[in-house]
């Protein structure tokens, strides 16, 4: 097996570097703070305020009000950062990775389980 | 001198934790997955290792954006765990080996590996989660470690050539420490898997097995491969197999595979273990200084 050196994009595909990175810096300093159970709970207290805080753009304020995971990365959030805060909504990895694909939680098991086959 | 005696290569993924957490091994779900561990668990009870060398990347606990180094060396004589945001529960702290510590960065430098060394280091679950699953008895852990981590997060990151001669290094740091102990090198991470994106959930079997065949006998094979390969080929988080390769790496030259194993699913990711035994592998006779 020789997998091909392909330089084009990778479909579904975000590579968090430097221009990702600038892009989700405010995001995902906010998500780091959520290392803190005290900063959660502020968080959960008043979201709004807690993004703006930390100078969330408007978009980025936006995805985080409707906890939509795509938009959050589009908006440079990593996911090792933005796990945080989808976990203070109570979604794990697996109800993100269904969000973001567009089927239900027992759909996404059931594709990842097909992947042993 | 200290022997390199063998390496082991696994998933670190946090469900693990949880499972463990909870005592739901034997649960169906989880049995495939733990059953694979004892025999790497009865090896380690033989070789009995002194020193341990955890090499693995760190998820956002210990390191943020505002300073990402590409590899970092832990010399504290101990690292705390702690909370991660998303519910893991916080272990108690793990005892460091400083002196084998200085050496190593000693000896990286030296090898033009200009690595960031940390005297205080929050350790992640890919860090905690192996050694619970390779020592469940707290008891039994009368090694020290010396985190080694390496940058997954934001690229660019370190090649896979560039992360198995970082190993090379480590091994050769290894073999030209002074005191009479025994080392094993962990790599944890892998295998595929996606979290982000609309191709969230990706998992590739045919290349981790393909990796898992050609890491023991071919592992140049892989150091061939860029990162945009492996982020194609194993997924966005799937690049972790970088630790691998640094394990490999200190192994350098003939290996031999004592036991491997292969699971999919555990949470989102394709989960791998691999053990090789350095019993192949032609130990130094002199003081590596010398031959430096």
């Amino acid at each position: 097996m020789t997998p091909a050196h392909a330089t084009n994009e990778i479909p579904g595909t975000v590579i968090f570097d430097g221009a990702e990175a600038q892009k989700g810096y405010a995001l995902n300093k906010m998500c780091y703070s959520f290392n803190s159970a005290g900063n959660r709970l502020a968080f959960k207290h008043n979201e709004e305020a807690y993004c703006r805080a930390y100078g969330l753009t408007p978009e980025q304020c936006d995805a985080v009000r409707r906890r939509d995971v795509l938009a959050l990365v589009r908006g440079g959030g990593n996911v090792y950062y933005v796990a945080k805060l989808t976990g203070i909504f109570g979604l794990g990895v697996q109800d993100i990775g269904a969000q973001q694909t567009g089927v239900t939680v027992e759909e996404f098991r059931a594709r990842l389980a097909a992947a042993g086959g | 001198m200290a022997r390199l005696l063998g390496a082991i290569c696994t998933s670190h993924i946090p469900a693990i934790g949880n499972a463990i957490a909870r005592g739901t091994e034997r649960e169906p779900y989880w049995k495939p997955f733990f059953e694979s561990y004892p025999p790497v668990r009865e090896w380690l009870a033989k070789v009995d290792p002194d020193a341990v060398v955890m090499i693995y990347n760190d998820h956002g606990l210990n390191f943020f954006l505002d300073k990402m180094p590409t590899f970092a060396v832990g010399a504290a004589p101990e690292y705390l765990n702690d909370d991660e945001g998303w519910g893991l529960p916080t272990l108690p702290p793990f005892r460091g080996d400083p002196k084998l510590s200085w050496h190593l960065i000693e000896q990286l430098v030296h090898d033009e590996f200009d690595v960031t060394t940390c005297q205080e280091m929050l350790v992640d679950h890919a860090f905690t989660v192996p050694i619970s699953l390779l020592w469940p008895d707290r008891s039994k852990r009368r090694f020290g470690t010396v985190p080694v981590a390496i940058n997954t997060v934001q690229h660019p990151l370190p090649s896979p050539a560039r992360c198995y001669a970082l190993g090379k290094a480590i091994g050769r740091a290894i073999d030209s420490y002074p005191e009479d102990i025994g080392v094993v090198v962990v790599a944890t991470g892998g295998m595929s898997h996606q979290l982000d994106g609309e191709r969230a959930g990706f998992i590739n079997k045919e290349f981790d097995l393909h990796c898992l065949e050609k890491i023991v006998d071919d592992p140049h094979a892989l150091t061939e491969l860029s990162i945009r390969d492996l982020v194609r080929e194993a997924g966005t988080q799937g690049v972790e197999l970088i630790t691998w390769l640094a394990a490999r790496g200190a192994l350098d030259g003939k290996v031999t595979k004592l036991h491997s194993h292969y699971h999919i699913p555990v949470s989102n990711t394709a989960a791998g273990l691999l053990l090789l035994g350095a019993s192949g592998r032609a130990q130094p006779t002199r003081p590596q200084s010398a031959a430096l």
